[in-house]
């Protein structure tokens, strides 16, 4: 019945000759895009043209837009940047006349992904209005969706490749697929650096030039070799076993699961005996991130020399708001330090079966690659956007300062860090792979494991019992 | 039973008529999904991601590896123990407290007030109390603070609580005795409150011992409250999930000695591995009717 | 005198032992909530760095954060009260009828229905999580507070509880009086049991109340829209908020408020258990 309508509607649009005319209403990209684009998206266009030009391109697409997500960040992304979208309460929206509506799940015990496995699953058979038309993910578990046909092709919504050059490709990597096709996208670059304590390292070094430290941090073994020099003052090298962690897993050179086999790369070997090592000589500790060992080091009583970030982290997460902190006084700086890597991120997939795709696609457009939209972001929200001509404009500019770093500009150390990562060893089951590695590995540090094999096999163990579908040899 | 006229069976019918909300709501609610529970134990069923593997039937494969694995064995003895070590304490303290309450000749003054802030701990969420006892027991915390500035603990040396198992079971266990002592005094000062007074005048009278009136008196009276308190209190202790699951961020740490059988169950849930998981739900069933069977026996063979 | 010395300790130093013995309990009570509502005061700067038993001046900042934030507390408050307070209500008051049933009639399947109900308390709630998410699924339930409350119609816990208190403060003398009186079956039930119930009855209500208020697992399964949510699921999500307004106070403060109007329906109710309490030992 519904198909039937949408084939009457664009019939009569076409009759009426109104589609294309409503279609150069709008600017160019959009346009383009829409030559190749489904039927219904032009359908769409046309109802639109005839009604609401200034609206966005959705009035003929179905009357409620649903969201899964599982906090505010999007949400309030959408409200503050997105033209057009009023906020009706506390979990609605519009755009247009088409209803948002926003379901968020907390990602608490997995509760988030089970209750969208749920709904996906049941998408096919769901009244239109009760479909997701769009939800987000991060990089841990990305591909467990974008692998799969639950989630459209970026393309196929609109979008071309050209539209997203600005992007970074790491934020393009995660997205693909086993077939190579990008099934998501992202407004957000999270590239992280080397961000260090500048009175630990005037008073080891007599500097606290990023030059010159970096030269101290340049690979891992200087990095360690470093962390020897520190503990020998009293300094810790880094406030947890965990810091750098995603710093090595960022860089592996294989998966985490080949050919349906666990495999363990040898980054995670080495991580975890240099932490070993690490750890036994006291220049760190064993406490986990966002624990209070891991913040401890904000403050100068901590002597923890550096920890590895990104820009959000540096801005919103190392206390600056209490004046006792280091942050407050200005006392970090960043550096590149001994390997690139990514620290969070969120990305925008769209659901197969939305009845609002040319909807989702807008929604990517402007969030994703309209420049003066993301610049806004930067300015209102802080956030690293992914758009490379924005970023690198921005690190060019000589007045912005970051005042945690005592106004350094790091961007230029961001967008060098960020070109380096390299994503295309991720796999749909690095959440879970990576959580219990460090779990097992925890427990090898603080002794209750005779060995790193002892902690390999109950690593091992824990993996069958998470991914029953994983040979684990 | 045969003299009884038949008034009295007809009576009697009406114990089935106010069974029905019972029943009703129990079939429907409790006995469809754990007659699925059980029936999914039988079949190799879970999720790759968003591919559904199964269902297939496999028979007792999944009890097979269950058992193989041997970890089954070792997250029962982790269960018990945890529960064993909040548990004694518990009643013990329970029993004092609520023979303190019951007794006439002991004049406490406030006893309400007592009796009212005995239950208190149990009104903030597991998840919260777990939260709190995370911050104080921490390596950075105020509890190594104070242990290393008494001296006990050497300075620039702090005990990580959560990585050694005696103290990280002892941790588990303490919030449970915490959260759950008051709980129990109430129900025993319940049951003690109904015992007839006279019982102790007499007691007085013959001359018997405060210990005495307890064991002889207090005790046998209390037995069925005692056998609810136990048995209620074996189950909670073999559902315990919410303060190991939150204080170990769900690993159960340190190598898995708090991890409990519902942590190990809601790890099979990560995959939607009802299949597993109902094989593990079939062994804590049938664990716990055991374990119940044998206090209700233990208890009613002391009674004769 | 002679019978008191022979009760070893005099009742001066007893008492003594039990005062002191109740204050360290009382301290070992209260101190969590002391803590609680200290960090309730503190701003999330603060609580990165570490404990303090000092109140900080923060509390009323958080409270407006919470209050203009993005988790509707006033409609959780609300939910949480119906759902805890149904839950209360339906479970006591069925579980009574239960429990009555099998105390007072004798019937053939008694015995047998007896231990069937004490043999489905032993199913934990999260083994039949699963099962019970799909038929609330299937039912068309989702989003709804039924299967949140109407499954406290059978409480095999709260039933037994009852069973148990029956056999020893309800006399089967009572009843069968009222019946050559001439009272009908179910008025026996809610005239003379339900009364002489109560405190058994007032016991379980805070019980149930309480666990209903505290519960985060099922609630989490089966309530998804935001104007539905209980306080636990609120704080689940106040705790995966996104780093920008990730606020330790405020999740502090969150919690404190939750546990505010629990303490005051338990202080209501205990005043009941009590005074219930010694209503039923004197009438033994």
């Amino acid at each position: 019945m519904k198909k039937f309508k949408k084939v009457l509607v664009l019939s009569l649009a076409c009759a009426m000759g109104l589609s294309l005319v409503a279609c150069g209403d709008k600017e160019e990209t959009t346009t383009e895009a829409k030559k190749d684009d489904t039927t219904e998206a032009a359908s769409s266009e046309s109802e639109d043209g005839s009604e609401e030009v200034t609206e966005a391109p959705v009035a003929d697409e179905g009357k409620v837009f649903n969201i899964y997500c599982w906090n505010e960040e999007f949400k309030s992304r959408l409200t503050d940047h997105y033209p057009g979208y009023e906020v009706v309460d506390e979990t609605t929206g519009k755009i247009g006349d088409v209803e948002v509506k926003w379901t968020i799940v907390p990602s608490t015990d997995n509760a988030y992904q089970n209750n969208l496995d749920e709904k996906l699953l049941a998408q096919a058979d769901a009244a239109d209005d009760e479909k997701i038309d769009m939800f987000l993910v991060e990089a841990d578990y990305a591909l467990k969706y974008v692998d799969t046909e639950y989630t459209m092709s970026v393309t196929d919504l609109g979008i071309t490749d050209a539209e997203l050059a600005d992007q970074y490709q790491y934020t393009k990597d995660v997205m693909t697929d086993s077939n190579g096709v990008l099934k998501g996208v992202s407004w957000q670059g999270c590239p992280g650096v080397l961000i260090y304590n500048r009175e630990i390292a005037k008073d080891m070094w007599g500097t606290d030039d990023p030059a010159e430290v970096q030269t101290h941090v340049a690979d891992w073994a200087t990095f360690y070799a470093t962390g020897a020099d520190l503990a020998a003052k009293g300094y810790k090298l880094t406030a947890t076993v965990n810091d750098s962690f995603r710093v090595y897993s960022n860089n592996v050179s294989s998966k985490w699961v080949e050919d349906g086999k666990l495999n363990i790369d040898p980054q995670f070997k080495a991580w975890a005996e240099a932490e070993k090592a690490s750890y036994d000589a006291g220049q760190t500790t064993t406490g986990a991130l966002w624990g209070d060992e891991w913040s401890a080091g904000f403050y100068p009583e901590g002597k923890v020399f550096a920890y590895f970030g990104p820009a959000w982290l540096i801005d919103f997460c190392m206390a600056a708001d209490d004046e006792n902190s280091i942050a407050h006084a200005g006392g970090w700086a960043a550096t590149v330090g001994p390997q690139g890597f990514f620290w969070g991120g969120t990305w925008i997939c769209g659901a197969t079966g939305t009845d609002n795709p040319a909807l989702v696609a807008d929604i990517m457009r402007k969030l994703t690659t309209d420049t003066d939209i993301m610049t806004d972001i930067v300015k209102a929200d802080n956030d690293f956007v992914n758009n490379k001509p924005a970023m690198e404009a921005m690190a060019a500019d000589t007045s912005y300062g970051d005042a945690v770093l005592g106004g350094q500009n790091a961007l230029g150390m961001f967008c060098e860090g960020v070109e380096k990562i390299d994503l295309s060893k991720i796999s749909a089951y690095d959440q879970g792979c990576n959580e219990s590695f460090q779990t097992a590995m925890t427990d090898y540090f603080n002794g209750n494991y005779a060995s790193y094999d002892d902690a390999v096999a109950a690593f091992k163990e824990a993996i069958k019992v998470k991914y029953p579908a994983i040979t684990v040899e | 039973m045969n003299k009884k006229n038949s008034n009295v069976v007809r009576y009697n019918r009406w114990g089935y008529f106010f069974l029905i909300p019972f029943a009703v709501v129990f079939i429907i609610f409790q006995l469809i999904p754990l007659v699925s529970t059980i029936y999914n134990s039988f079949f190799k069923h879970f999720f790759d991601g968003m591919i559904e593997i199964g269902p297939n039937y496999v028979g007792l494969d999944n009890y097979v590896s269950m058992f193989t694995g041997g970890k089954i064995w070792k997250y029962f003895g982790n269960t018990m123990i945890m529960w064993l070590m909040g548990f004694i304490p518990q009643i013990l303290l329970s029993l004092l407290l609520a023979s303190w309450f019951a007794n006439p000749s002991l004049r406490l003054k406030g006893k309400a007030f007592f009796q009212t802030v005995i239950y208190l701990p149990n009104l903030i969420m597991a998840s919260a109390f777990a939260m709190l006892f995370f911050a104080l027991f921490s390596k950075v915390g105020p509890i190594n603070g104070m242990l290393q500035s008494m001296g006990i603990l050497e300075a620039g040396k702090p005990y990580d609580f959560l990585a050694h198992t005696s103290s990280a079971r002892w941790l588990v266990a303490f919030m449970n005795f915490i959260m759950w002592f008051g709980n129990t005094t109430i129900l025993l000062l319940a049951g003690m409150l109904g015992i007839d007074t006279s019982l102790y005048e007499a007691a007085e009278v013959d001359g018997a011992t405060s210990n005495q009136v307890f064991f002889k008196i207090t005790l046998p009276i209390l037995r069925p409250i005692l056998i609810y308190v136990m048995i209620t209190s074996l189950i909670g202790g073999l559902q315990m999930f919410d303060v190991p699951q939150i204080l170990t961020n769900g690993a159960g740490g340190p190598t898995e000695t708090t991890m409990t059988l519902i942590m190990a169950l809601n790890k099979h849930l990560f995959s939607k591995n009802y299949g597993m998981g109902g094989a593990l739900s079939v062994f804590m069933f049938f664990v716990t009717g055991i374990l119940s069977m044998i206090i209700f026996k233990f208890n009613s063979k002391t009674e004769k | 005198m002679e019978k008191k010395k022979e009760k070893g300790l005099p009742i001066k130093t007893r008492r003594i032992i039990a005062y002191t013995v109740l204050v360290l309990v009382t301290i070992m009570c209260l101190f969590w909530f002391y803590v609680l509502f200290i960090n309730a005061t503190r701003s999330n700067a603060e609580l990165n760095r570490g404990f303090t038993m000092i109140p900080s001046k923060y509390a009323a900042k958080n409270f407006k954060n919470i209050i203009h934030g993005s988790q509707p507390i006033f409609s959780g408050l609300l939910n949480s009260f119906i759902i805890a307070s149904f839950t209360a209500l339906l479970s006591t008051y069925f579980s009574t009828l239960t429990a009555f049933a099998i105390y007072a009639y004798d019937f053939k399947l008694k015995k047998a229905i007896f231990t069937f109900i004490l043999a489905i308390m032993m199913i934990p709630t999260q083994v039949t999580a699963l099962g019970f998410v799909q038929l609330v699924n299937k039912m068309g339930l989702e989003n709804s507070f039924i299967p949140l409350i109407i499954p406290s119609i059978a409480s095999p816990v709260v039933f037994f509880y009852l069973k148990q208190s029956m056999d020893s403060s309800l006399p089967k003398e009572l009843l069968e009086s009222s019946r050559i009186d001439g009272a009908g079956e179910f008025l026996i039930f809610s005239k003379i049991a339900l009364p002489l119930m109560k405190p058994a009855i007032a016991v379980q209500a805070i019980f149930s109340f309480i666990g209903s208020w505290n519960n985060y697992f099922t609630p989490a399964l089966i309530l998804k829209d935001d104007g539905k949510k209980t306080l636990p699921i609120l704080i689940a999500l106040l705790r995966s908020a996104d780093f920008l307004k990730f606020d330790m106070g405020q999740v502090y403060m969150f919690i404190a408020c939750s546990i505010l109007p629990v303490i005051v329906v338990y202080l209501i109710l205990s005043k009941n258990i009590v005074s219930g309490m010694t209503v039923g030992a004197v009438k033994g």
